[in-house]
């Protein structure tokens, strides 16, 4: 191991690494909004909306984002829309994450009893009252494991973006290697920056999944 | 739409090697998935047994392959193995071996959590009829463990196929590497040809996984009820 190279290019991945966090902070944000407000018309039942999405939470849950990068990148540029390559890493991990998002929500608003609503209807709550505050407080609850296992998939998932011409740190790892022919340390360092990203967010889901997990009421 | 860029879909063999690009990515995630059912059953016992630094190793095990990207366990591998094993795998056999090692984890992993979620009164039950630890699991456990798992082991197979589009990025020709072949040699009569080629692949891949997926949803609805 030439710990010198890797002193000497430790400052790549350090860039790499932070473009991976910002890319992947700002798909996984969406991803939440999006498959909230998904999962909300889902549970809801709005009657066309709640097909469409349907649709599409099948259509991203079944092609891989890699897939769905290439699309993006490439093809539609040919439809006249072209998306830079942050912008279009960050929507296809929104595409692919609303879906799994959207899926984790709606199971947690529906692991919420009905006899919640109906207590608060009787109390006279209006609907979004009871929405916001007697559905959405439980159902988050139930839902952060599943929120922690997507946040980690999609964590993971940014590690194609160098498909999208991104210089993340599968790129810069690829570049190191084919350049000097320093495999081992390129390698090594990829592992170590992945691990420093994951293993915190990885620790703070199952603190968070323990602290919340108490019991739900009245079901 | 543009002047009809989709006849670039249907010009000479065009569909046909998308197709064979696509059975590539099959052929690897079916090994793959193969493979990781097979050790995926014992892995998963071994997560169970009474000794305890088995289950730690094990342990150590799952959590280094579920917490990094199956891309960069690609690239050790690739790239890793040339250097210091000297072997110099092809991006298939790679692929095959990377997704077999991560797939046997995941599945070792639906394994016990089937066999955990059995009761213990089944067990207990089972001993107290005087049934030998054989019978047990043959009689009881498994039959009811393998509801569970059936519907899980198959959604597997749909990340299995999903994350062998990874493949591509260390060279092997599958269906996008297929599809970007077509594209550069009709880059001059049939400029939109990217569009229409990556769609036809998004949609070859939605072919592929949507069936399974579909069929493990029923199955975990059938049997969800029972169990």
């Amino acid at each position: 191991m030439d710990w010198d190279f890797i002193l000497q290019y430790r400052e790549l991945y350090i860039d790499a690494a932070w473009l991976t966090i910002r890319t992947a902070a700002l798909g996984i944000l969406g991803a939440l909004l999006l498959g909230l407000i998904c999962g909300m018309i889902r549970y809801c039942r709005i009657p066309v909306l709640s097909r469409i999405i349907g649709m599409y939470i099948e259509l991203s849950r079944n092609t891989p984002l890699v897939i769905q990068l290439f699309f993006l990148y490439f093809g539609l540029p040919r439809m006249g829309i072209t998306l830079e390559s942050e912008t279009c890493a960050v929507t296809g991990l929104i595409f692919l994450g609303g879906s799994y998002m959207a899926e984790t929500f709606r199971s947690g608003l529906e692991a919420v009893g009905t006899i919640q609503t109906e207590s608060a209807l009787s109390l006279g709550f209006r609907k979004m009252q009871i929405f916001f505050y007697i559905l959405l407080p439980q159902a988050a609850a139930v839902a952060v494991p599943g929120i922690g296992a997507n946040v980690m998939f999609l964590l993971k998932e940014t590690s194609v973006f160098s498909i999208v011409a991104l210089a993340d740190l599968m790129y810069v790892a690829k570049d190191l290697i084919g350049l000097y022919y320093k495999t081992d340390e390129a390698l090594f360092m990829l592992t170590v920056s992945y691990l420093i990203i994951l293993l915190p967010v990885s620790a703070l889901f199952s603190l968070l999944e323990r602290r919340l997990r108490y019991a739900g009421y009245g079901n | 739409m543009q002047d009809m860029g989709i006849k670039i879909l249907f010009e000479g063999d065009h569909l046909i090697r998308l197709l064979e690009g696509m059975g590539v990515t099959l052929r690897i995630s079916l090994v793959s998935a193969g493979g990781s059912v097979i050790l995926g059953m014992i892995f998963g016992m071994l997560m169970m047994a009474d000794h305890a630094v088995i289950r730690w190793v094990s342990r150590i095990y799952l959590e280094f392959v579920r917490i990094m990207p199956q891309l960069v366990l690609l690239f050790l591998a690739y790239f890793g193995a040339a250097k210091h094993l000297g072997w110099d795998l092809s991006g298939e056999q790679a692929a095959a071996a990377v997704f077999t090692f991560w797939g046997t984890a995941e599945m070792g992993d639906l394994v016990r959590g089937a066999l955990q979620s059995i009761p213990r009164h089944q067990r207990q039950s089972g001993e107290a009829l005087g049934l030998t630890k054989l019978q047990i699991y043959r009689f009881i456990l498994v039959p009811q463990a393998l509801k569970r798992l059936i519907p899980q082991a198959v959604n597997l197979i749909t990340r299995m196929i999903k994350t062998t589009s990874l493949v591509v990025l260390i060279g092997v020709a599958e269906v996008v590497k297929t599809g970007q072949q077509i594209i550069e040699s009709a880059r001059l009569t049939a400029p939109d040809a990217a569009l229409w080629v990556y769609g036809a692949v998004f949609l070859l891949y939605f072919a592929v996984c949507w069936p399974i997926s579909a069929a493990a949803g029923l199955l975990e609805k059938h049997w969800g009820e029972e169990v």
